[in-house]
């Protein structure tokens, strides 16, 4: 049994913070959020109208001309995918058939593709004629909509919206004909997603992989979701500052859209080709909460406790020796307590002490594409040794003892921890390496 | 040394039954579960028909159904068919301090689960009521106003795909990795495939594994048709599904759960737990050819299958029976014959292979699962299940398909294969338990 190990050598991005990794990080540098009034439909309705949206962005110019047909069947969510992906590979150095079909660096069989999904929902205005075509006396009648609605529908309209053709529209632009998974965990899912690519590498499957997760959330009936679910801020007036995660004057969690993907590669075949190296990746555990409502964690973060003790014994480190904590952090104030718990529980007194840099308050909840979002701004700050300041926690809540980052921290970052859990119960913990020449230390 | 994995509990909600061994008896008495739509009223959908789980009452199944009150049908099912497995092997559910030896630390669940259905009143009625015709554009003040008065929080969170694995480990108590994937109808396979991988690397001892799905709502049904991938064969649902037949116009959707306690070898030996059989090899493979079509010789197909036999390490000669994905619609079981032709070779003829989607329908995201556990039915019966309603031949499909009636034979391996929508492929081989 050969001993894999994995790496992380490329990053790509899309957030409301911009369309790449750089320009996210500057931003997230200069405490900026891209929280703002929604702007794509009028959201004034709504309970909470303010979220995370992505900057104008031209999708063409990310889709080589033998795919261009296919842009009519991709979702926003599958927009968001290709982009960061495009990003994602490039960064690696990696050249696949959307660069240079003549010149791939690796045989497609050997590449992995794992892009974690939301519950994609469908554009309500592209079906609203066909639906309003099949009201009668003011009522939907599925009679009228059978014979009139249903053929007014695009014939390959359910293709936009399966979760899995994130995975197929990417695997399509890049070869990837290797082993594939389409996780659907909710805001779990890149976590999972990543954890299982790593694992595909080190059983010799693949010698790279793309992973994490895409999600639009910015869609009035996914935003409607998460209000009627509790989940969403109430203090909405200014929307840079609402989203306040352990906080005392936390109001709820502010949704966004995003995209983040990462290159898993195995360790020596980095080194060989002179990779740019972010981070080894050593430590991944999961779990699950029993919280009798699905909604977040269990009171006493039991289920995200056991994922963060299980990732410290695969990375073999002590909790001391994390630099860094990047957590879920929602601003949901029962569920940042109980994650502020977990972590306590998990990690003793270093708990308390280890820098914690909360990101949803600048990135919005992107749903399944927050943690690979999370993972790649701890790849970020290990790249750069620094650790940026927390914004919107002035007073922390009583409950949550963790070491907000006030101030911009510059230091060598050599673990850090990345934490995931969701409604529906799932938990993950991710923890990075930074590996300095010698990789053998 | 990797841990060697094997089954030991099964159990199944699905539209021939609501338990295993009477799923079983209807399939090796040729029965199915098709017959009019019932869920909704499609009498005026191009596919009226399809393969309903009737009847089914989760209070006859668990103790606790108050904990999942809110559980649309996919769940549901799952509940149920994790019960009667955890019952088979010996676990204990619904419980803080169970008996059966096993860490919940160290007892996972994998499923291969689908989004549940829209809520369709609320759904349609709130975009019918802000869609204006004349200007074209959505009055969002009135839908946000119809969908909060209509829309309930529990309703729209029961939805997403990873409730039917949430529920299951608070049923089951179950703390190691918990994942839900929606590979579309290779879901179950692959979620039975990963499980399997996780307990070979020592990150569980246990699985719950398999999938639940139903896309038996309007909006599924509707997709569907528009893709033309549904039977419209309405004058006679119950031989709609007819995989490899000449006359095969489409797949007959069906829904349910299909789970499978996996367990490491030296756990079940510790806790004398009854084996059912053995996985020994699952490939995985990405077609990363076309948005719409199945690659044209099964590139992706061929890959998953060699790479579970690789897994395997078995030679490929040592396939006694394919349960192949046979959907029954005329992509599908063309371009899957070719791909058993191209791996299997002159061989290829004298392996049997069938499709049970004849009798159960297609279960989407739990198919696979079901699939898999008919395999190790096979392997208990040494009985192969048939493929029902094969009586028109198609001149490029010339495998034994097993026609019409179960066949009895030696049975020491067997494999079950998955493709889906967008391109993903697995393939599961088990086999008949020696220690």
């Amino acid at each position: 049994m050969t001993n894999r190990r994995v790496a992380i050598t490329g990053l790509g991005a899309i957030s409301p913070l911009g369309l790449t990794v750089s320009e996210m990080w500057d931003n997230i540098c200069q405490g900026k959020s891209g929280i703002d009034t929604i702007s794509v439909f009028d959201a004034s309705s709504l309970p909470c109208p303010i979220a995370g949206e992505i900057q104008e962005y031209k999708l063409r110019s990310f889709v080589p001309k033998f795919h261009r047909k296919a842009v009519k069947l991709m979702s926003r969510d599958i927009e968001l995918a290709v982009i960061a992906a495009d990003e994602a590979f490039k960064s690696s150095g990696i050249v696949t058939k959307a660069t240079d079909p003549d010149n791939m660096t690796l045989d497609p069989k050997r590449i992995s593709i794992n892009i974690g999904a939301g519950l994609i929902s469908c554009d309500l205005i592209e079906l609203a004629p066909a639906i309003s075509e099949s009201i009668n006396n003011g009522e939907f009648d599925l009679k009228i909509w059978g014979e009139k609605g249903l053929p007014l529908v695009t014939p390959l309209w359910l293709l936009k919206y399966l979760p899995n053709m994130l995975d197929c529209h990417v695997g399509i632009l890049h070869d990837i004909q290797g082993p594939g998974n389409s996780i659907t965990c909710g805001e779990a899912s890149s976590h999972l997603s990543i954890s299982e690519a790593s694992s595909t590498i080190k059983r010799n499957a693949a010698d790279a992989a793309i992973a994490g997760g895409g999600e639009a959330k910015v869609n009035p009936i996914v935003l409607i979701r998460q209000s009627l679910m509790e989940r969403t801020a109430t203090q909405t007036q200014d929307p840079q500052n609402a989203c306040k995660p352990f906080a005392s004057d936390a109001s709820g969690c502010v949704f966004g859209e995003g995209a983040g993907l990462v290159i898993l590669e195995e360790l020596e075949q980095a080194e060989n080709r002179d990779a740019q190296i972010y981070a080894e990746l050593v430590g991944c555990g999961e779990s699950a909460s029993h919280s009798l409502d699905y909604k977040g964690l269990d009171a006493d973060g039991k289920g995200l406790q056991i994922a963060i003790e299980k990732a410290i014994v695969e990375a073999q480190i002590s909790p001391e020796d994390i630099d860094l904590i990047i957590p879920h952090g929602t601003a949901i104030a029962v569920d940042d307590k109980a994650e502020a718990t977990a972590i306590i529980n998990a990690l003793g007194e270093a708990g308390k002490t280890i820098p914690v840099l909360p990101t949803k308050s600048m990135l919005s909840n992107t749903g399944a594409a927050s943690g690979g979002i999370d993972i790649i701004v701890a790849a970020m700050a290990m790249k750069n040794s620094t650790i940026p300041a927390a914004i919107n926690c002035e007073k922390i809540a009583d409950g949550c003892e963790l070491n907000i980052v006030k101030e911009t921290i510059s230091k060598p970052i050599k673990y850090a921890l990345i934490c995931s859990y969701t409604y529906g119960g799932q938990t993950a913990a991710i923890i990075l390496k930074k590996i300095d020449g010698d990789s053998n230390d | 040394m990797t841990e060697r994995v094997v089954i030991t509990g099964t159990g199944i909600v699905c539209p021939m039954g609501h338990d295993v061994e009477t799923v079983w008896h209807g399939i090796l008495n040729v029965e199915n579960g098709m017959g009019e739509m019932g869920i909704f009223d499609a009498s005026t959908f191009p596919t009226k028909f399809s393969a309903e789980v009737k009847d089914f009452d989760l209070s006859t199944q668990i103790s606790q159904p108050q904990k999942h009150s809110g559980c649309l049908r996919g769940s549901s099912f799952a509940l149920g068919a994790t019960a009667q497995a955890c019952k088979q092997a010996g676990i204990d559910i619904e419980t803080d301090s169970p008996t059966d030896g096993i860490d919940r630390n160290n007892m996972g669940i994998y499923l291969g689960a689908g989004e549940g259905a829209v809520d369709t009143d609320a759904f349609f009625n709130s975009v019918g009521a802000a869609w204006d015709s004349e200007n074209r554009e959505m009055d969002w003040k009135k839908w946000s106003k119809v969908a909060l008065e209509k829309m309930t929080g529990t309703r729209e969170l029961e939805q997403e795909a990873n409730m039917p694995s949430g529920h299951l480990a608070v049923l089951t108590g179950a703390r190691a990795t918990n994942r839900s994937c929606l590979t579309a109808c290779a879901a179950s396979t692959q979620a039975i495939g990963e499980a399997t991988l996780l307990i070979r690397s020592g990150k569980a001892d246990v699985m719950i594994a398999g999938g639940a799905h139903s896309m038996i709502h309007p909006l599924g049904i509707t997709g569907f048709n528009r893709l033309t991938a549904l039977s419209t064969r309405n004058d006679s649902p119950e031989t709609a599904s007819r995989p490899f037949s000449g006359s095969r116009d489409g797949f007959v959707i069906g829904e349910g759960a299909a789970i499978l306690v996996l367990e490491s070898f030296s756990s079940a030996k510790k806790r004398g737990a009854k084996i059912l059989a053995e996985v020994i090899g699952f490939g995985s493979s990405s077609d990363a050819f076309r948005v719409t079509d199945m690659h044209e010789e099964a590139r992706g197909g061929r890959a998953a299958i060699n790479y579970a036999l690789e897994d395997a390490g078995i030679e490929k000669e040592k396939i006694d029976y394919i349960n192949t994905h046979g959907t029954s619609t005329k992509e599908n079981d063309s371009i899957e014959t070719k791909a058993i032709k191209m791996v299997f070779g002159d061989n290829a003829k004298n392996i049997p292979v069938s499709s049970t989607k004849s009798m159960s329908g297609h279960l989407i995201g739990a198919a696979g699962a079901a699939e898999l556990i008919f395999c190790a039915l096979a392997l208990r019966d040494q009985t192969i299940p048939p493929t029902a309603n094969l009586n028109d031949s198609d001149p490029d499909l010339d495998l034994d398909y097993v026609p019409n009636k179960p066949r009895k034979a030696d049975l020491n391996i067997v494999m079950s294969e998955s493709f889906g929508f967008g391109g993903q492929n697995d393939a599961v081989i088990i086999k008949k338990f020696e220690e």
